[in-house]
């Protein structure tokens, strides 16, 4: 178990997680997990079922709070423990959920004019005006993800891998510093697969990013340190290559 | 074609459609029942302006029951109470017009007072005899209890049925306080006898004629503030609440202030709407708070179509008038089984009410017919294909 | 003057008795009295019953009843004495035996007047002390001490030195002390050794009577005296906890065993089921339909009425539940805001049903006689259908917390409610548990409903009284769990008992409602609350 030994208000790291531990009724799902993210990565995390990796993304999140450790973003400047998903979502780190969560009644584009940096008090929102800029930065989003030719369906129509890419299209007009992506390829085709791959490592060229996945050949296709967690704490780091041959890690998914 | 103008985007065909027939009802009632001699075919009976007037009130408790449940997706089973409360500073204001001409003729204390044997006025009455201040009470009493509420039940993240559930509870605690006479709101018989409003007499053709068209106007005001709220990014924010709530949050939307907004603005047009209703019925007593009425507000929404705003008001209007036509008759103790299965048929066979079912059936209707002009495309020379 | 009168009697009944005590064999006083009946004087019948009373023979019981009913006969020629009894027959009040014979012509009854009536009361007072019956001498002590009458103290003290009953001797002395605290000349030493006694009582009385002590008391007497009140108020305050306390477990009670249904339906299924105060109502509906056919049929069961009601309950009322989640729930799953209104329907049908079936109004529903009645224990009255329905709801809980443990079927529950894609993997059939877990929810309140029929008004409206309680209970003990709903109930209950003597029964109610709604919103998921993840989806 790696402790990370640098002061947190000294760090360069974009994302810093120490010591964290949380436990329902009983059941440690975090073990004084630590962990690291500079700015500009993009991180591979998997791991067996209840290794731990939603709730560590729950507590990045502000979704749960840690029983003890220290959660920092952007060099040590922000507790992320001390704020709910709200703040932190203004602060910059965007999330999509393991189940495609997109607005189905509204259509793919006022999802992504939903996502949009904007002000997102009540006020702003009550006297919003669409403007010609806007428009453009959603043209160019979709371009990104490749829904374009989608903007006016409604989310709820489209297929399961097309809802991954909105989801990840509607993180990406947040704008954030940094995106936690849970699973973005479950159930979806090889091709699909392959393609998002090629998005994530498009997007990773101005943004920093965290990809839990089970998906190996999805991984291996990303090409970037992976970490592996087990039982609510770090049990291997480095590149696929090394993970997939430490003999814990093996023992870990075979089972020995 | 996505920016279209803001009031076009307000007033769609279903909106523009059902203020016209607002505004029509609005002029015909009065006209038919003031202008048109008794006995003559076109006449309107007094009685029938007092009950329009009050399936319009019904009509816009409906309203804003459907803002907040059509649209967040919280069923509050508190509108009855605010509804209630609305009455009630209405019905203090009218209590306070009765001046000396009560029973035992005291011109301050209201009857029950001087029955109760006290001695002065208590002093969540003051100010009551003003008009502008009793209609203030009006949204602010209501407003007031719903942002507190709201506050502490949205922060803490009460959903689903639990808020329906305590926002009931809340209702039977009004319930059962004001019963009590040391309340000071008149206690089981509540506040009543009322003799003028702004100096007309309450009872007078003219009075109800004029309360009928305020009523009309308070619910299209109230009918283009809800427009306005559900068509702003404001109303696709709520309605992304109601779907899934968590990724309105993780996107960095507060949450619990768009539900405060909009349950606070709700309980307030609930209010006017009691307002409305208490001098065109005579009487406000604590009968109102009962839990059953907010529950069955919730059903007029579900039989209109719950988030079509339209529908709420249909809804009041069908299920009370089948409620007046079926009480008053040889049906009367068949009505609760109708009501019972009105709940029980609309969540099982009709879960979008009215006008949601209709809405579906011409949007069906588009489909095929897109889809007949999507074949006859295929016809012509392939198009790239979408899929990559 | 009669009053005075009277005393002066009582007195001499009194120590008649100490007389008839110590010449118990002779059998001279009770006969010699006898012939004062036959004068038909007043003053001689009042000396004949002092002197019957203190006799100490057996017949003297029978006899002056028989005086005070007017069944006293005499006959002034034969200087005769008989009594006739409820069904005419004569006995011979001298010997007990049948009369024999042709009654004497002259045959007439004692009259009585309200002085003698006076006397016939104190020698009774004096007879029962002595009563054959442990009870009686018990409850007439009781009278005693809260008479204070002093005409009586000797009959006390006799009645002391034969009593062997502990209970009845220490009433005997704590009437004795009150006699002796009530009167003007006894010592100051006697006056300490009776506050002792009075302390010891400790209750309502005891405190009054030493409140009315005079002022001019020797200092040595009087702070005794303030000491005794001290601990009399203390222990007082006590009782009165205690009462609280079994008023707050009683209602407590009645909430956990309208709630525990819902703790199924709601609690472990997730259904919200506004019809389940009327699952309640038609238990209660069913106890009225099984005591009308015994009331009209077999009289006799009237005392077994409930034990037939309760399986008969259980099962309409499980059947109807069953009824409404194959007919109506099973098509809301998933949307619980729809079922609160389908089910608010229901019970609009169902109370709408039983009103046109049986009336709007209320139904008689009677008490068993092991219902009815109350006993003293402690401090504290105690109704028996408020003990019976604490009882019978503690054995519904731990019934139902041992069906759901220990069988199958509470497995299968378990199961299909922890994680129902799983449980129908590995092959229960999750459509038929829903049914029964609804039908056992719907069937305990029909259970409930009994229960309440003793101590609610039986009318349609019976189960909304229960409803929003109801669910107050479930969503305070935390919603999934039993042992929370049980915590739930009592503690409502009894905050709400304790509350009542300062703010009234209605602002009590009010004063709770208000602090689950801030209590939920502290803690959204009630007392007992599941922690972690897999809820929150």
């Amino acid at each position: 178990m790696s402790t990370v030994q640098a002061d947190p208000k000294t760090t360069s790291a974009l994302l810093y997680l120490d010591g964290i531990s949380v436990s329902f009724d009983g059941f440690k799902a975090l073990n004084e997990l630590s962990f690291i993210v500079e700015p500009g990565e993009m991180r591979a995390i998997i791991g067996p079922n209840g290794a731990g990796k939603t709730t560590m993304m729950d507590v990045i999140t502000g979704k749960t709070r840690p029983d003890e450790g220290d959660v920092f973003f952007q060099e040590g400047k922000f507790d992320l423990s001390k704020l709910d998903e709200t703040e932190i979502a203004t602060l910059g780190i965007g999330r999509k959920f393991q189940k495609p969560t997109v607005f189905e009644m509204h259509t793919v584009e006022d999802n992504l004019q939903l996502s949009l940096k904007n002000d997102r008090g009540v006020r702003a929102t009550l006297f919003w005006q669409s403007s010609a800029e806007q428009e453009a930065r959603i043209d160019q989003v979709l371009d990104t993800v490749r829904l374009k030719h989608l903007r006016a369906r409604i989310a709820g129509s489209l297929s399961h891998g097309q809802k991954q890419w909105l989801e990840i299209a509607m993180l990406l007009a947040q704008d954030p510093k940094l995106l936690l992506v849970d699973e973005p390829v479950a159930g979806m085709t090889d091709v699909e697969t392959m393609q998002t791959a090629e998005l994530l490592r498009e997007i990773n060229k101005t943004k920093t990013v965290v990809v839990v996945e089970h998906d190996m050949a999805f991984v291996r296709e990303l090409g970037v340190k992976v970490t592996c967690l087990h039982e609510g704490s770090v049990l291997a780091e480095g590149s696929i290559d090394q993970v997939s041959t430490n003999d814990r890690v093996v023992e870990v998914y075979l089972g020995r | 074609m996505m920016t279209a103008h803001p009031l076009i985007r307000l007033l769609d065909r279903g909106s523009t459609l059902f203020l016209v027939l607002l505004g029509a009802f609005a002029i015909a009632i009065p006209v038919l029942n003031l202008l048109m001699p008794e006995g003559s075919a076109l006449h309107v009976s007094t009685y029938f302006v007092a009950l329009f007037g009050k399936y319009v009130c019904y009509g816009l408790l409906a309203l804003s029951i459907d803002l907040i449940w059509g649209y967040v997706g919280i069923l509050s089973l508190g509108h009855g109470a605010f509804f209630a409360l609305g009455g009630y500073a209405m019905g203090m204001y009218l209590m306070r017009q009765i001046g000396d001409r009560g029973v035992y003729a005291n011109p301050i204390l209201p009857d029950f007072m001087v029955f109760l044997n006290w001695s002065e006025l208590p002093f969540f009455w003051y100010g009551f005899q003003n008009f502008f201040y009793a209609m203030l009470m009006v949204l602010l009493v209501p407003g007031l209890l719903a942002f507190v509420f709201g506050w502490f039940a949205f922060r803490s993240r009460v959903t689903g049925v639990y808020l329906s559930i305590i926002t009931q509870a809340m209702t039977y605690a009004l319930l059962l306080g004001f019963f009590r006479n040391n309340f000071g709101f008149g206690g089981n018989n509540g506040l009543t006898d009322f003799k003028d409003i702004l100096g007309f007499n309450v009872q007078a053709e003219g009075t109800r004629n004029a309360l009928l068209v305020t009523s009309c106007i308070a619910l299209a005001v109230c009918f283009l503030i809800c427009r306005a709220i559900v068509t702003s990014k404001f109303g696709k924010v709520l309605i992304g609440i109601r779907d899934a709530e968590s990724r309105t949050r993780f996107l960095g939307y507060r949450v619990e202030a768009y539900k405060l907004f909009v349950f606070t603005v709700s309980a307030c047009m609930a209010g006017v709407a009691g307002a409305l209703y208490v001098p065109q019925v005579g009487i406000i007593n604590p009968g109102e708070f009962a839990p059953g009425n907010s529950i069955e507000a919730a059903i007029w929404v579900a039989v209109g179509g719950r988030g079509t705003l339209t529908g709420a008001v249909l809804g009041a209007f069908v299920v009370n008038y089948a409620k007046t036509f079926f009480t008053s008759g040889a049906l009367a103790p068949y009505w609760l089984f109708m009501l019972g299965g009105l709940f029980i048929g609309t969540t099982l066979f009709m879960p979008r009410g009215i006008i949601g079912t209709y809405n579906n059936w011409r949007a069906g209707h588009a489909d095929k017919a897109e889809a007949r002009s999507a074949e006859a495309k295929a016809a012509a020379p392939a198009q790239p294909s979408a899929a990559e | 003057m009669g009053k005075f009168h009277d005393r002066i009697l009582a007195f001499a009944v009194a120590i008649g008795l100490i007389v008839a005590a110590a010449g118990f064999a002779h059998a001279g006083p009770y006969e010699d009295a006898l012939e004062k009946f036959t004068t038909d004087e007043f003053s001689d019948t009042a000396e004949a019953v002092t002197a019957v009373a203190t006799s100490g023979n057996p017949l003297a019981a029978p006899l002056i009843a028989a005086l005070q009913d007017g069944r006293l006969q005499f006959s002034a020629k034969d200087k005769k004495v008989l009594i006739k009894t409820a069904d005419d027959k004569l006995i011979d009040a001298e010997t007990g035996k049948p009369f024999a014979g042709t009654p004497p012509d002259d045959l007439d009854t004692v009259r009585v007047n309200n002085r003698l009536r006076g006397v016939i009361d104190a020698a009774n007072g004096a007879l029962t002390l002595m009563a054959p019956d442990p009870n009686q001498r018990y409850e007439s002590a009781q009278q005693v001490f809260k008479s204070r009458d002093a005409a009586v103290l000797p009959a006390v003290e006799k009645a002391l030195e034969s009593e062997k009953v502990a209970r009845v001797k220490k009433v005997l002395n704590e009437a004795r002390a009150a006699i002796l605290l009530a009167a003007d000349d006894t010592s100051a030493a006697d006056r300490i050794a009776a506050i002792e006694f009075i302390r010891a009582r400790g209750d309502q009385d005891s405190l009054a009577l030493l409140q009315s002590l005079p002022a001019d008391l020797p200092a040595d007497v009087r702070a005794a005296a303030n000491g005794a009140i001290k601990t009399v108020e203390r222990n007082l305050a006590l009782w009165n906890t205690v009462q609280n306390l079994w008023y707050g477990l009683s209602l407590g009670s009645v909430l956990l065993l309208a709630a525990i249904g819902l703790a199924i339906t709601f609690g472990v299924m997730g259904v919200i089921n506004m019809a389940h105060g009327e699952m309640v109502m038609l238990g209660a509906y069913v106890t009225y339909v099984v005591q009308d056919v015994i009331r009209t049929s077999y009289p006799g069961l009237f005392d077994y009425s409930l034990a037939i009601a309760l399986p008969l309950a259980f099962i309409f009322s499980a059947a109807v539940g069953i009824a409404i989640e194959r007919s109506v729930i099973r098509f809301l799953y998933g949307r619980p805001l729809e079922t609160l209104l389908a089910t608010w329907g229901i019970s609009l049908v169902l109370q709408q049903a039983v009103r046109v079936a049986f009336g709007p109004t209320n139904k008689e529903v009677g008490n068993p006689s092991w219902m009815s009645g109350a006993f003293d224990l402690g401090g504290i009255l105690i109704t028996y259908n408020r003990m019976w329905i604490i009882l019978f709801t503690a054995i519904v809980f731990a019934a139902l917390l041992a069906m759901l443990r220990f069988t199958r079927l509470g497995l299968e529950m378990r199961a299909v409610t922890q994680n129902r894609q799983m449980a129908a993997a590995v092959g229960i059939r999750t459509a038929r548990i829903d049914a029964l877990t609804f039908g056992l929810g719907s069937g305990i309140a029909g259970l409930a409903g009994v229960a309440l029929s003793q101590i609610d008004n039986v009318s349609p409206n019976l189960g909304q009284g229960y409803i929003i309680d109801s669910f107050m209970v479930v969503v305070f003990g935390g919603v999934g769990n039993l042992w929370g709903t049980l915590v739930g109930a009592l503690t409502l209950g009894i905050a709400n008992k304790f509350l009542e003597p300062f703010a009234g029964a209605v602002l009590a109610k009010i004063a709770i409602l208000v602090f689950i709604i801030l209590f939920i919103q502290k803690r959204p998921r009630g007392m007992f609350a599941l922690k972690g993840r897999a809820i929150e989806a």
